[in-house]
């Protein structure tokens, strides 16, 4: 397959190049490369992304099939531009020991579409307990471990994981919610909370909480991933924790950048996410952390649910966004147009990154690596339209939101997944 | 004339949507005063009074007053029907909107919950409290009564003492009497107010005198036992000697205060007795006035159900 004359992201730089990909690698980045009578594509006026790498999903498979399976999930991560994504444990019965890894890289193979890591729990049932069979789980083909929907409250167990796991090379991917703060609360603690008379949650459940697990990965000498963080606070904890040397790593999501807990004043449950979307100051700081670096990763934490766990009082809905399938337009619209990161740096977040904090193959478009790709048109406009997701989860607040960047191409070790 | 399907909330309450809610509640209440319970307004309405929270003065209120209007009233509360099934919110309004309901009043203990069920129904929602959100009707007779008293809302300075943080009251009265152009004043321990309350327009004091000094209006909220067991403050004892209203602190406001409460009372922790029973309380007498606010209410919607 050649790529032709498409501005390709590059690890430091954008130019026009074609690219010639054989057996799933790419072979050769040149001008001009001859045509061999292999498919083309014709990237004119298009971006060529190393295929971007979501590291935050969840896929429901097995056990809640009706919010979302692995084919659907799949199918979403492709039309969303992801040639990787990483799937939490927190399934029924749950990601805790190798049969069901193994049983998730089975249905990746059936479906044979993007490439999915299935994520171990770091403890038995993410009951927080006893820990989960780490090192099977990470022969079967977990790539990291979390209890992702859950803190370990133990802070003993919690140190125990983090060491255990340093000695298989294996990454904790930190939920911080310090429940007994959460107290209950469904909506970020502030005037929004107030004015919709619903119960908040402080930016000090998740605070503490990241300020222990850095704790810990310092004392330890280990390595450390904070997930979805939402508050300023936290990202001034990272900030300082990366400066003092802690091997400290982190992701946000599109919806803390881009949005301010003003839209729960609808009632719209799906508006309800955890942790949950906050407050300028912090929208101000996570955009910042993304800028200088603070902030490693973009995820989605794709959380698809049912219309029923959705249509009900705000209390009682789950919490979660579908947000797979928008992901890359929020970060060309409100990050690379909006001027706060670069291309090279939107790849970087989104695919180089990922790909280096859990050891994956890909996430730099070079010559002798993986041909995975994502094709993309940035001047084209489109209107997020829940109803028309390919994912079961129809759960996404920004209906009507206006978004630059759409994908035209996925492509998968050489191979075309997806095409608009 | 009212322009809205449903009274959810005062945060969206015009001053002419107040005074005309007021206007009509006054009207009402004279005639009831003469005798007059059998009128037609509401002839040939429904009204089903839908309660998934215990409530005796507001739901027998808005009983009395949709059978004042000549309306059918039903029912219904959550522990003996379909609802205690596991019937969600959603599917219980579309079963009362094919019953022909014409008007839903609702308790329930979840903020917002009546947005929910106004968006998936024909039928006129009255939001009779929910959660810690709004009780509109419950400030508007808490209105009703200060304009009674003073001629005007504009002006007043109301100060409310209690549990604000999950007070929908103290909410609903916020909203309305800023709308108003009245002075809002709260004391309470920090743990009870709410985040933000500032910003919409309430003063909060460092001490009692100063949210009482000059009041027209002392309005004491009910303190839940709940809240002292989940670590709010550490005692009643602790939280009437510093936070509660008795006659000696009452003289810190204007010498003809009212003084008011939602209900029920806690005698000696929000109020003491001698406060409560005191010639300037408003408390038991303000039951005929919430008739009349609701009858309004459920007229003015009516109306707009017909326009």
């Amino acid at each position: 397959m050649i790529i032709r004359n498409g501005n390709v992201v590059l690890k430091n730089s954008v130019e026009k190049k074609d690219i010639l990909i054989e057996n799933g690698k790419i072979v050769k980045i040149s001008d001009n490369i001859p045509a061999n009578g292999d498919k083309e594509i014709d990237a004119a006026g298009k971006h060529v992304f190393p295929g971007l790498i979501d590291m935050h999903v969840h896929l429901r498979e097995p056990g809640f099939e009706k919010k979302e399976d692995i084919e659907s999930g799949a199918k979403a991560a492709v039309k969303g531009g992801f040639t990787q994504v990483c799937c939490m444990p927190n399934t029924n019965p749950v990601v805790d020991n190798k049969v069901v890894v193994t049983y998730i890289k089975a249905r990746e193979k059936e479906v044979n579409l993007c490439k999915i890591h299935p994520i171990g729990a770091i403890t038995k049932g993410l009951k927080g307990e006893e820990m989960a069979g780490i090192a099977s789980m990470k022969k079967a083909g977990a790539v990291a471990i979390s209890d992702d929907g859950v803190t370990v409250k133990n802070a003993r167990l919690m140190r125990l994981a983090m060491e255990y796991a340093k000695g298989f090379d294996i990454k904790c991917l930190c939920h911080c919610e310090d429940k007994d703060l959460v107290d209950g609360g469904v909506v970020h603690e502030g005037l929004s909370a107030t004015i919709a008379g619903l119960k908040g949650i402080p930016r000090a459940a998740e605070d503490v909480i990241i300020a222990r697990e850095i704790s810990l990965a310092e004392t330890l000498d280990a390595e450390v991933h904070i997930c979805h963080v939402s508050t300023y606070s936290g990202v001034r904890m990272i900030r300082d924790a990366k400066r003092a040397g802690v091997k400290v790593t982190a992701e946000t999501c599109p919806h803390y950048y881009t949005f301010t807990d003003e839209i729960i004043r609808t009632y719209d449950t799906n508006t309800k996410v955890n942790p949950p979307i906050r407050e300028e100051i912090d929208k101000q700081a996570i955009l910042e952390g993304l800028k200088d670096g603070t902030l490693d990763c973009i995820v989605t934490d794709h959380a698809p649910h049912h219309a029923d766990d959705k249509n009900v009082e705000y209390n009682y809905a789950a919490f979660g966004i579908s947000g797979i399938e928008t992901s890359f337009g929020f970060a060309i619209t409100n990050l690379y147009k909006a001027g706060v990161l670069s291309l090279p740096e939107i790849a970087d977040k989104m695919s180089y990154n990922p790909a280096k904090i859990l050891g994956l193959d890909g996430g730099e478009i070079k010559e002798g690596g993986v041909a995975d790709i994502t094709i993309a048109d940035l001047d084209e406009k489109w209107t997020i339209e829940p109803e028309k997701f390919v994912s079961k989860g129809k759960n996404n607040p920004f209906k009507g939101y206006e978004l630059f960047g759409a994908v035209k191409y996925t492509i998968v070790d050489g191979e075309i997944k997806y095409q608009a | 004339m009212l322009k809205r399907k449903d009274l959810l909330g005062l945060i969206d309450a015009s001053a002419s949507e107040i005074t005309e809610i007021l206007d009509l509640a006054e009207e009402f209440k004279n005639r009831i005063k003469k005798g007059e319970k059998k009128m037609s307004y509401l002839e040939g309405k429904t009204a089903t009074i839908l309660f998934y929270e215990n409530s005796t003065r507001t739901r027998t209120s808005f009983e009395e007053a949709a059978k004042y209007l000549g309306a059918t009233t039903i029912n219904i509360v959550a522990g003996n029907s379909s609802v205690a099934k596991g019937e969600t919110l959603v599917d219980t309004g579309k079963t009362l909107d094919a019953q022909r309901n014409d008007f839903i009043v609702m308790r329930h203990p979840i903020g917002g919950a009546p947005y929910l069920l106004a968006k998936t129904v024909q039928a006129s929602v009255l939001n009779a409290g929910d959660g810690m959100n709004e009780h509109p009707t419950q400030a508007l007779l808490d209105m009703l009564t200060m304009r009674e008293v003073f001629g005007s809302l504009k002006g007043l300075k109301v100060a409310i003492l209690g549990d604000i943080k999950h007070s929908r009251v103290a909410k609903s009265n916020l909203f309305g009497l800023k709308t108003m152009g009245a002075e809002v004043t709260m004391y309470a321990p920090e743990t009870l107010i709410p985040k933000g309350i500032d910003q919409l327009g309430a003063k909060l004091c460092k001490t009692r005198q100063e949210a009482l000094d000059g009041a027209d209006v002392v309005m004491g909220l009910r303190i839940q036992l709940e809240r002292q067991q989940a670590g709010a403050f550490p005692s009643l004892g602790e939280y009437a000697a510093n936070y509660g209203v008795d006659k000696r602190i009452l003289e810190y406001a204007k010498p003809n205060a009212i003084v008011l409460h939602p209900g029920p009372v806690n005698r000696g922790v929000e109020l003491t007795s001698d406060v409560i029973d005191h010639e300037r309380s408003h408390i038991e007498d303000q039951v005929l006035s919430g008739v009349a606010v609701r009858m309004a209410a459920l007229t003015l919607l009516n109306e707009a159900r017909k326009a």
